[in-house]
Formats: C-alpha cells, sequence, structure tokens
C-alpha cells in the first residue's frame, strides 16, 4: 500500500510537523527530534507521577485505549485519502477533491497528532505505548466496498467520530482531579467537531445509506444509517435523565424528547467500545 | 478569525450602549431578570460567582444563559437572508442551550445565583456576519471554558454532566463554523496545530471575555484555579 500521496497531502497542511514515514512504521522514533513536541509530554509526565503514583497502571491503560482508537481513525483516514475508485483502477479518488478531501486531510491530520501526542505522554510516564493493530476496514467483508463507496466511508466514519467522542467521555470519570482530564477533554472536543462535519458532509451527500433528518448531533438513538450499520454506537443515547433531571419539558419549557437527548451526548464504557471497534480489529 | 479578534472587535467598536431589554420569543419562567443593582459603581465587587464546585456550577450556568440568551433572539428575529435550514439548526441549537441553563438551574437549586443580565448592543442581529461571528465565538468559548474547568470538578457526576455537555457545544461549533465558511469546523484558530488539542481556558480567562456580553457584573474571585 502507497501512503506517500496521503503524506504529502497532510504534510502541505501541515508542513512543521509532519514527517514522512510509512504508517505501518512505529511512528515514535522520530519523536524526540522536535523541543515542542516534547515538552508537553513531560510537564504532564512530571505532573502525573506527583498526582497518580498508584494509579498509573489504570491511567496507562486508559492512554493505550485512546491510542488504539486514534491509531483505528488515522489508518482509516489515511486509507480513504489514498483510495482510488472506478475500474479499472482509475485514479478517481474516493473523497471528492476540495473541501471534501480538505476536511478529511484535516481529520487525519488531527488524529495523527493525537496519536503522537499520546505516544509521547505513555512515553514520559515511562509506559511502554501499546502497538498498533492490524486493521481490517472492511470488517471481515462486512464493508466489502469501504474504499471504494464514499457513502459507505462516511457512514462509518460518523459512527468511528461519534463512538469516539462516547469512549473519551467514559473515560473521563477515571481521570477526575487529574491534569490529564484537561488533555482528554481537549481531543474528546476535537472528536466532537469531526463527528458534527461529518455529520454535515452525510447530509449533503445524498445516498440510499442516509435515513431520517441527519444533524450535526446525536438525536435519541438514530444512527441515521441504512441498515443495523452502527446501532451499536448509539445504545443509551436515548438518555434524558440527567443527574436524576428529567430534560424533556424542562421546568414546563418546550424542550421536545429530541432536543432532550441531543444536548447531552451519552458516555460509553471501555467495553462496549472494545465490541464497537473488534470487528476492524485483526486478532 | 478567531474568537478572540472577533470579541476584542466587538469590544473595541465605539458602539453606544443601548440596554438590552427582554426578549421577544422568551419563554415564560425563563426570563432573564434584570440585575436588581441597577446602576454600578466602579468599586462594585460584583456578583460573586462562588466556589467549589457550586461555583463552578453557576459559572456554567451563566455561560448557558448567555448562549440561550442569544439564540433566542436569534431565532426570534432572523438575520436577513437566514436560509430555512440555517433557522432549524439555529432553533436546535436554542432548545439544547435552554435545556442546559435550565439543567444547571435545578442542578444549583437553591444554590443558583440570581439570572444575569446579558448586554447585546454589539451584535447585530440583522446581519449574518455579526450573528455567525457571535455564534461561533460563543461556542468556542463555551468548549474551552468546559475544557478549562474539568479538572477542577470535584464531584463526578457533575464531571459526567459537564462532558455531556461540552461536546454537544463543540458539535455546535463546529456546525456553526461549516455554516460561515464549509471545513473551518476545527480550524487551528481552535485546535492546535501540533497536538491537534481543542482550547481550554481557566474560569477568569472565560469570563474576561464573557463579561463584555453580561451587563452583570460578575467576581470570579473565588472560582477554583
Amino acid at each position: 500500500m502507497n501512503f506517500s500521496n496521503i503524506l504529502s497531502a497532510i504534510a502541505e497542511v501541515d508542513p512543521e510537523v509532519f514527517e514522512r514515514t510509512s504508517a505501518r512504521r512505529p511512528i515514535i522514533r522520530k519523536w524526540m527530534k522536535g523541543a515542542a513536541l516534547t515538552a508537553i509530554p513531560l510537564a504532564l509526565g512530571g505532573l502525573f507521577n506527583k498526582a497518580y503514583g498508584k494509579k498509573t497502571d489504570a491511567i496507562s491503560d486508559i492512554l493505550n485505549f485512546a491510542l488504539t482508537l486514534e491509531y483505528l481513525e488515522r489508518d482509516f483516514y489515511q486509507l480513504a485519502l489514498n483510495a482510488s475508485i472506478g475500474s479499472p483502477a482509475a485514479n478517481d479518488p474516493l473523497i471528492p477533491p476540495g473541501l471534501d478531501q480538505q476536511a478529511i486531510i484535516e481529520i487525519g491530520g488531527h488524529e495523527l497528532k493525537h496519536v503522537r501526542f499520546l505516544i509521547q505522554t505513555l512515553t514520559s510516564m515511562g509506559v511502554t505505548p501499546i502497538s498498533k493493530p492490524t486493521f481490517d476496514f472492511t470488517a471481515n467483508n462486512t464493508f466489502p466496498n469501504i474504499f471504494s463507496d464514499y457513502p459507505t466511508f462516511l457512514a462509518v466514519a460518523q459512527v468511528f467520530e461519534d463512538t469516539g467522542v462516547r469512549a473519551y467521555k467514559g473515560a473521563m470519570p477515571l481521570l477526575v482531579g487529574n491534569s490529564l482530564l484537561t488533555t482528554a477533554l481537549q481531543i474528546h472536543s476535537t472528536e466532537g467537531r469531526h463527528a458534527a462535519h461529518i455529520r454535515t458532509t452525510r447530509r449533503d451527500t445524498p445516498s440510499n445509506l442516509n435515513t431520517g433528518t441527519i444533524t450535526p448531533w446525536v438525536v435519541g438513538v438514530q444512527t441515521n444509517i441504512s441498515g443495523s450499520i452502527g446501532v451499536s454506537s448509539y445504545i443509551g443515547e436515548d438518555n434524558t435523565l440527567q443527574n436524576n433531571i428529567q430534560i424533556t419539558g424542562i421546568n414546563g419549557l418546550q424542550i421536545t424528547e429530541d432536543a432532550a437527548t441531543a444536548s447531552f451526548d451519552e458516555p460509553l464504557d471501555a467495553t462496549s467500545v472494545t465490541a464497537i471497534i473488534a470487528p476492524f480489529i485483526v486478532p | 478569525m478567531t474568537e478572540t479578534s472577533t470579541l476584542e472587535k466587538a469590544a473595541a467598536a465605539n458602539v453606544s450602549r443601548r440596554r438590552f431589554f427582554g426578549i421577544a420569543g422568551m419563554m415564560a419562567g425563563a426570563g432573564l431578570l434584570v440585575s436588581a443593582t441597577g446602576c454600578k459603581k466602579s468599586d462594585d465587587p460584583g456578583l460573586d460567582v462562588g466556589g467549589g464546585d457550586n461555583g463552578i456550577l453557576n459559572y456554567a450556568y451563566i455561560l448557558e444563559q448567555l448562549e440561550a440568551a442569544f439564540y433566542i433572539q436569534v431565532v426570534a428575529t432572523p438575520y436577513d437572508g437566514m436560509s430555512v435550514q440555517e433557522l432549524g439548526i439555529f432553533t436546535q441549537i436554542r432548545d439544547h442551550e435552554i435545556a442546559h441553563r435550565e439543567f444547571f438551574k435545578n442542578l444549583l437549586a437553591n444554590a443558583a445565583l440570581a439570572a444575569i443580565e446579558v448586554d447585546f448592543s454589539k451584535i447585530f442581529f440583522k446581519k449574518r456576519t455579526s450573528v455567525l461571528d457571535t455564534a461561533i465565538s460563543f461556542e468556542d468559548l463555551g468548549v474551552s471554558a468546559y475544557n478549562g474547568v474539568g479538572h477542577l470538578i470535584k464531584n463526578v457526576d457533575y464531571l459526567s454532566a459537564a462532558s455531556k455537555i461540552v461536546s454537544v457545544e463543540a458539535r455546535h461549533a463546529a456546525t456553526l463554523r461549516d455554516i460561515k465558511a464549509s471545513g473551518t469546523f476545527a480550524a487551528q484558530d481552535v485546535i492546535n496545530s501540533v497536538t491537534g488539542l481543542d482550547t481550554q481556558r481557566s474560569p477568569q480567562e472565560v469570563l474576561a471575555i464573557a463579561q463584555q456580553f453580561i451587563k452583570t457584573k460578575l467576581n470570579s474571585l473565588n472560582l477554583p484555579s
């Protein structure tokens, strides 16, 4: 697989931090080159040791789990950006050139930075970052056209981003009072922005995969994807009770159930997230 | 355009400060009460937002009041040329912010501070750019506020609530940014170009910016930092 197109594309967007390297090789090797890149994680590591001590294992597990998700997203976008469609092997890109492609380059670039940032943070804590799994984005042929059909790619991208938001949210309580919590929140809201953009792109890209009214936010347990794709990623999103406060019709106001569910994103525990991404990981 | 520059520009504009009275379309019981203090002196210590988790919840309550009041006005007096799709987006965001505002009000119960009085005299609600720039500023500010305050929250249930809200604010921010200019949903003025991290701000930094749109003088000295 040739990644050079994507890599140079991202390098154009982000010439200072991008290093040309095969995505299949450990990205860790050249980090120490950039002073700006090393300063933050070292500081984080110091704070971490001071604040956590015995909880290192639990925290590093969370970070390694997050790293796995970021690896997944990064490879997903890199492969999509490199994919050609048409027959036979035409040069038509999967992702339409222009705004669509720029957006995926931006999102993929963020995932790449998250990968690096998490690896640096783990390393500064003295923890070995988890190795990148081997991914199968067809999910054992569930999505045979994942990199040849744009709407299918977008649908799975939506599921990944919304699941990512839920996964980080699920980890928040474990990081309470921790300076790493801020970092997690900062990645978390970035993923939220990605999710909204992917959803808007789906809304504006007609397809028979699109169902219902696609909004930038999650309404109830709606996947807005035909069939069973992504169903498990939205379980529990229909919650309207927050801290024992009923949001629907709160204080006699006309807050509908849809608005009540959409105004709060729900967390997802690591076990559920693992089950969702497992089909995309080659055992 | 960064949110800071938008806000600073708005602040710098020598607009006569006319009082912003009741908001058309505001729902019963959700009104923003006019501050009883009325004319303020310069040595007025301001409304003490408080300390501890309750202070943080009141801080969030204030920000959500600001956002809700803004969108109530946007929907009540749409800017020239607002599309049906845009009106739909603004209406949904309005309802989300009202839900957030009322949630914090109820969560705080007796500890909730009196409603703030907003000052939207620098916003031109009939102009698309003014409304979009302000909306983006508010949403990006809200995201940075929740991101920056999370580590100060002691009660894990409150942290959970804040984290459920912040990603929705991020969705709002991205959506509004894309309406203004497609593809700017996570531009480098908010997402760090090296780390890929979104912005975070301390409560003091946030309130210094938000104060430009809030008539009620706020005192954040007791907020955790």
